[in-house]
């Protein structure tokens, strides 16, 4: 079976982000980007189940700047078999991802999609959903762990109070949440390797995608900043503070 | 302009971050709430009495138990011509289904919602909530998850909407519940409690978390952890507070070992008070709490359960 996993270029979760001075969105300029921590655990979940002999071939897609192909780089090293690169400057919302997702799949014929269950930027938490609509799947999000068996797939999720475990009936997406997996580091051969692992470019109109945000962001302010309080020396001081001062017990 | 808003319930009535989600749908005009699943007399006789809410809808069908993404969006999907917005709390069940509703109406959802500013424009958090987003949707229709966290619930009393069962079609038969596991636990969910006590990094293993017990029962609180302890294994994923776990906004938190990573402080910042206790005075945690304690959690947590069952 083939498998997709579309990877996202972000803003490193290690970088403290900073709102820009005139409101219109986030600082990214000369900040370090990554691949989306989500994402990681999709592709090392799609190369683990080649190395069990489920995959037969690994896909890596992502949508965006040019600089994307360096994501996609990243996934190959990793153990993804070739790329695809869907280049735009738009500013790209999960509806039009998935727009774009659904007609490279309609091509490919993969038998499962693997994507993040969220990205680290946007925060919308949609596009796997929205992708599965959109092609007519069923869908595994929050997974934790997922077992393929013939047609089907038995996919644990997280939620709120637990695990759900629920049988799916392949093709299927599948969103990745943190236990998973842990993704490997690539090894210095396997990204010279990657190097040489064909990426095919392509543009969201040969896709015959409309990229144009339905989203507008009239603004980005700060959070609410917190102000430090006080350092109390001792556990009764601080009992008597949250009874006599701060009312909260 | 009406709205539609699917709800969540169990035995003790419809969840607080529902609630949430209702009180976000009355600052849009009148509200319509949907139970869907199997012996939903309970949950529809709750939702009625939900203050602000017309009419309830009852969509008793076996394929909506357990609430799975694809026959609960087919059936939204449905619905969806009588509404102008359809809202959910964010949670596991909101985040799983509203997604594919919106896509199957050529619509892009409106995540997790902070504020309602008109019918059209919403602020929302991006980056772990490092910025609040103004956006506005020129979709016709607009799909939204609510940050329960950032909506006062309305009451569960008080209300006296009418009922109405509806019919179900089709249900397209992708997908089986097996399972669920849900962890048993006496104390409040931890998006709903008036007091958080959470553990991280410095707990140094999941034994340690029963130091918390005591003082999360004298408090009745509920149990946290950041992601480095879940991560490290010292509790399962559903104790995660932050920007991949829950967004809580207690009246009370109370961060103990914990270093203030920005991912966990976006899932946290919000509550009323906070409380950190950790023995690095340098923490960034302590930028962010009201009161702070500088000490060895293992020497401090005895103390406090002691206080607490003194007073």
């Amino acid at each position: 079976m083939k498998i997709l996993v579309p990877v996202k270029r972000v803003v490193d979760y290690n970088v403290k982000v900073r709102v820009k001075t005139d409101g219109s969105g986030i600082e990214t300029a000369g900040v370090k980007m990554s691949m989306n921590p989500f994402d990681e655990i999709a592709v090392e979940e799609a190369v683990r189940l080649k190395e069990k002999g489920v995959a037969t071939e690994i896909v890596a897609i992502s949508l965006g700047v040019a600089q994307c192909a360096e994501t996609i780089r990243t996934a190959l090293a990793m153990g993804a078999d070739r790329g695809i690169l869907v280049e735009t400057d738009a500013d790209l919302q999960p509806l039009a991802v998935a727009k774009m997702l659904k007609a490279i799949a309609d091509t490919e014929q993969p038998g499962m999609i693997i994507l993040g269950k969220q990205a680290i930027d946007d925060d919308m938490s949609a596009t796997g959903q929205m992708l599965a609509a959109l092609l007519g799947w069923s869908q595994g999000t929050f997974a934790s762990k997922l077992e393929v068996d013939g047609g089907t797939m038995t996919v644990t999720r997280e939620v709120d109070g637990g695990l759900e475990t629920v049988a799916l009936t392949l093709p299927s997406v599948v969103t990745t949440d943190l236990r998973l997996n842990e993704p490997r580091y690539a090894s210095l051969p396997n990204i010279m390797k990657a190097r040489k692992k064909p990426i095919a470019n392509m543009k969201p109109a040969d896709l015959g995608v409309d990229p144009a945000p339905r989203l507008v962001t009239i603004k980005v302010d700060e959070p609410a900043k917190r102000q430090a309080g006080k350092k109390v020396g001792s556990v009764a001081e601080l009992v008597s503070k949250l009874k006599t001062e701060a009312k909260v017990i | 302009m009406t709205s539609l808003v699917l709800l969540e319930f169990d035995a003790a009535g419809i969840k607080q971050p529902s609630r949430s989600a209702v009180a976000a749908a009355t600052a849009l005009g009148e509200v319509h709430a949907l139970v869907a699943g199997v012996d939903l007399a309970g949950a529809a006789a709750a939702a009625a009495k939900l203050p602000g809410v017309a009419k309830v809808l009852v969509a008793d069908n076996a394929a909506l138990d357990h609430l799975l993404a694809e026959p609960a969006a087919a059936l939204l999907l449905a619905l969806a011509p009588s509404y102008s917005h359809i809202l959910a709390a964010t949670t596991a069940v909101g985040k799983n289904i509203l997604p594919r509703v919106a896509a199957l109406l050529d619509v892009q959802p409106i995540s997790d919602i902070a504020a309602v500013v008109d019918a059209d424009t919403f602020v929302r958090p991006i980056y772990a909530g490092n910025g609040m987003a103004t956006v506005k949707s020129s979709d016709g229709k607009k799909i939204i998850t609510v940050r329960a966290a950032s909506f006062d619930p309305v009451a569960a009393e008080g209300g006296s909407a009418s009922i109405e069962a509806i019919a179900v079609g089709d249900m397209p038969g992708l997908s089986k519940f097996i399972s669920a596991e849900l962890s048993k636990s006496e104390r409040p969910e931890l998006t709903a409690a008036r007091i958080v006590i959470s553990g991280g990094r410095g707990m140094q293993n999941g034994d340690n978390f029963k130091l918390l017990d005591p003082i999360a029962d004298a408090l009745g609180a509920a149990v946290g952890a950041s992601r480095a302890a879940v991560d490290a294994g010292f509790v399962p994923n559903e104790f995660q507070v932050g920007q991949t776990g829950k967004i809580v906004a207690p009246e009370l938190y109370i961060a103990v070992g914990i270093s203030g990573a920005i991912q966990h402080l976006a899932g946290m910042k919000d509550s009323k008070v906070i409380v950190a206790i950790n023995k690095d005075e340098e923490a960034p945690i302590f930028q962010v709490a009201d009161y702070g304690l500088v000490a060895d959690l293992f020497v401090a947590l005895p103390e406090l359960a002691a206080e607490l069952e003194r007073s």
